[in-house]
């Protein structure tokens, strides 16, 4: 069972961590940690948001310092001050939110600050963008992209520009490439891609190391994986290439997760038992540019999945069933009322609720306190004051800790900014505000994205209650885990029109796909 | 006579131009970096006194340009270390920035000669003729009314283009101001990078200043820039943040002018206030109409700070 003779537990380590602490203030993001990286592997580094993973690596890429601990690359010590370090030892990084600048070019970001041309030539010489171009073309043919090196950044798809952010870390000629959350942006079929450019990276000879809390992923491509919880390493272990019997594999699974979050992987959730009457109801919608016409019913007790590659349509649906876009034509009823002139906050009153897809632009105010983000939706102050003009802080104090308690939000403070929070309890917290009006109609979009394990139950669980005390849920995802998990019913969209529609419990994966593709119609054709 | 007239209302319009041009150039520097300098106007005050000042004590015009661009270097030091070191507020930096070069200079007159407002009658820079061209029928007027400091300023627009815009430093200047977190990310110093750009503005802004007061004129007035640090911010927005189509605005702004002081000879009715003013409520009406929604570097007038 032992691992594949291509890569000999004996390989030479290419990056060794020894005792690498750091903290922030009271808190101990990284506790001694101990690393070792063998060359040619892909090594997994498991953990919940927070466990220390992204610091780990950023002081391994020298954008930190570490408190205490040693680095050696190729088995030489290293003090590694800045990024510049790092490049020259050969480090590439894909941070986990992008570091392409939109407004230039693909070219023009991958050469930027690595000219090592001398004082005279950088201020003087020009730039040889042309031959730069020649080389990411030629780098990225040989990788299987066809990206358009003169194309502005901005003009990319997102999995484009993860492929760009890829280039980058290897221009330099990076041997050891580290990869913090690659997929959480990336629509299923751009993840496919991404683990096999992965894989073909490291029959190249590349180092991998690939920060994820996605089990599956590190299941799937890594060699041996590293488990952190709470700033420190808890676990590690091989993961073999093929397994003697399944069971063995979900064994292996199962020990990962405990080990990740401390306890059991959580429970499945049932189905919907009772189905009441329509709650929304959507007519001929259209926004008259590329969205619709679509309809569509949302019933009491039901939990309606819409899913497709991101940007076919989903982003407009929601701003027009709340009101943020107006339609060209048709209507939106909830609960036998004509909402479509209604403006956002008369449809908060007729009973929606909304987790935005976006938590810093529309859910949170970043710099306000926890308990003026859990109050700030109730815009007439109905819970907490006798008048609009006078907000009881006591009442919304108290509700804002019966939003923290129920929820189970880890908050230090509640007069800290909501920023102190981690992602996972902030959006618990938007969650349980939302959930706090009592909705009749919840729209979630996204409501786990970049959420770790623990976190995303709990939100699923939070829907759940509202399906089962007869609320309709409308559920954007792009992961048909979460959809096939959770959701009773699933909608397919694909440019801006409803293409398929299935339950749950007769839905096929491949059919999905190939609905989210397109891929049936262009056979027919 | 009618061609002579055109040809002095080129010449007048481009003195106009030059002391809007550099202290534009210099906003196009720090804003590109990440850094809204809005002390233009006191760093070109500023200027326009050291240059003065030097050119009086020492008698020699050509040093006081160079205490001009040594006043610029402090003045963007300044600034810098407000700004980019301190990561202070860079509106209120600047507002200081502006209400000192305004206040200290005007105060230092009376201090230096004790007359006020206005400082007494220095040496000029001297206008050169070039040989050949300045004999040329109707244009070779221009060749022998312009001084080498003019043909400097033109040299440095193209510098400025082709450094921000065509060199390796310029990218890692421009990578600043988009982002500042992804300029880091990709080994850039940061903090240094924007430093070196508010000085380089301070000395941009000090040249116009210094223009005015001894290449234009021979002596310092009190608030003699007229918002011309404003203008040039101005000039930039039109430009976009780039380097010809903003000379162009600030082409245009001279011309503007020399053709409203010319209008005031002519049409003695109309108030000149009302000619003075009447570029700039075209500008203006032209940056709310036509010139379109535009949208600067992303990141200018954020502090950076590594997390």
């Amino acid at each position: 069972m032992k691992t594949r003779a291509s890569r000999p537990d004996t390989a030479p380590v290419a990056i060794q961590l020894t005792g690498v602490s750091k903290h922030f203030g009271p808190v101990k993001a990284n506790r001694s940690i101990d690393l070792s990286v063998r060359q040619g592997s892909i090594h997994g580094l498991l953990g919940e948001n927070g466990a220390g993973k992204s610091t780990l690596m950023k002081i391994l890429f020298g954008m930190m310092r570490p408190d205490a601990g040693r680095i050696e690359i190729g088995g030489e010590d290293v003090t590694l001050r800045s990024v510049a370090d790092a490049l020259a030892h050969g480090i590439g990084m894909v941070q986990q939110h992008f570091s392409l600048i939109g407004k230039l070019t693909v070219a023009e970001n991958l050469i930027l600050g690595r000219a090592n041309s001398g004082f005279a030539a950088r201020w003087l010489q020009k730039l040889d963008l042309e031959s730069a171009g020649r080389r990411a073309e030629e780098l990225s043919e040989r990788l299987g992209f066809g990206i358009d090196p003169f194309a502005r950044c901005d003009t990319l798809s997102v999995g484009a520009r993860q492929k760009v952010e890829i280039l980058k870390a290897l221009w330099g000629g990076a041997t050891t490439l580290v990869l913090d959350e690659p997929t959480a942006a990336l629509s299923p079929p751009d993840a496919e891609e991404l683990y096999a450019l992965l894989k073909t990276l490291q029959q190249d000879g590349t180092t991998i190391v690939l920060i994820s809390h996605k089990l599956p992923e590190i299941m799937r491509l890594c060699d041996r994986v590293t488990v952190l919880r709470d700033g420190a390493v808890v676990g590690e272990a091989e993961i073999p290439r093929a397994y003697n019997a399944p069971a063995e594999k979900q064994a292996l699974e199962a020990q990962l997760v405990r080990l990740m979050i401390g306890r059991n992987r959580p429970e499945v959730p049932s189905r919907s038992s009772h189905i009441w009457p329509t709650v929304l109801s959507v007519r001929n919608l259209s926004d008259g540019e590329r969205f619709g016409p679509i309809d569509l019913d949302v019933c009491g007790g039901e939990i309606l999945a819409v899913v497709g590659v991101e940007g076919n349509g989903q982003g407009q649906l929601i701003e027009l069933l709340m009101g943020l876009k107006k339609a060209a034509s048709g209507s939106i009823t909830l609960e036998e009322a004509n909402i479509t002139r209604k403006t956002t906050l008369q449809r908060f009153q007729c009973g929606m609720a909304h987790i935005p897809e976006d938590r810093h632009g529309l859910a949170v105010a970043d710099r306000m306190s926890v308990i003026d983000n859990a109050s700030i939706a109730f815009v007439d102050g109905a819970p907490f004051a006798p008048t609009p003009f006078w907000l009881s802080r006591q009442k919304r104090a108290r509700f804002a800790a019966g939003v923290i308690r129920r929820y189970r939000v880890r908050a230090a403070s509640v007069e800290a900014p909501v920023t102190s929070l981690s992602g996972g309890n902030q959006q618990k917290l938007v969650v349980g505000r939302e959930l706090a009006r009592a909705p009749r109609l919840m729209i979630a979009a996204q409501p786990t994205r970049g959420l770790d394990i623990g976190s995303a139950a709990a939100v699923h669980e939070a829907l759940i209650g509202l399906r089962d005390r007869g609320g309709a849920v409308l559920l954007l995802s792009l992961d048909l885990t979460e959809v096939f998990s959770i959701a009773d019913r699933i909608v397919v969209f694909r440019q801006g029109r409803i293409v398929g529609e299935t339950s749950t419990a007769d839905a096929d994966l491949d059919r999905i796909g190939s609905w989210m593709s397109g891929i049936d119609e262009e056979t027919q054709k | 006579m009618s061609s002579l007239l055109t040809i002095s209302l080129v010449i007048s319009a481009l003195h106009l131009a030059l002391p809007i041009l550099m202290p534009m150039l210099g906003g196009l520097i720090s804003e590109r970096s990440g850094v809204l300098n809005i002390g233009l106007e006191g760093m070109m005050l500023i200027g326009a006194f050291s240059a003065v000042l030097v050119t009086y004590f020492t008698g020699d015009p050509w040093l006081g340009l160079i205490g001009a661009l040594a006043s610029g270097v402090f003045s963007g030091s300044a600034l810098a270390l407000m700004t980019v070191t301190l990561r202070g507020d860079q509106v209120v930096s600047c507002a200081a920035i502006n209400l000192i070069g305004a206040g200290l200079t005007a105060a230092l007159i009376p201090v230096i000669w004790g007359v006020d407002g206005l400082t007494p009658s220095v040496e000029k820079i001297p206008v050169v003729r070039v040989p050949l061209l300045a004999d040329l029928p109707n244009v070779g007027r221009l060749f022998s009314s312009l001084s080498l400091v003019d043909y400097a300023c033109f040299a440095l627009v193209f510098l400025v283009w082709w450094v921000m815009f065509r060199t390796d430093a310029g990218l890692r200047i421009r990578a600043c101001g988009e982002s500042a977190e992804s300029a880091d990310a990709a080994g850039i110093a940061v903090v240094r990078t924007r430093f070196f750009a508010v000085v380089a503005s301070g000395v941009f802004g000090a040249l116009g200043g210094a223009y005015l007061s001894i290449v234009t004129l021979d002596m310092f007035q009190a608030s003699m820039t007229q918002g011309r640090g404003f203008l040039a911010l101005a000039a930039l927005v039109f430009g976009k943040w780039r380097v010809w189509p903003g000379a162009l605005a600030c082409i245009a702004f001279g011309f503007a002018d020399a053709i409203a002081l010319r209008a005031q000879i002519l049409w003695r009715d109309i108030p000149h206030e009302l000619l003075i003013a009447l570029p700039y409520v075209l500008a203006l009406l032209a940056l709310a109409t036509f010139v379109g929604r535009a949208s600067g570097p992303a990141d200018a007038g954020k502090p950076f700070k590594r997390a």
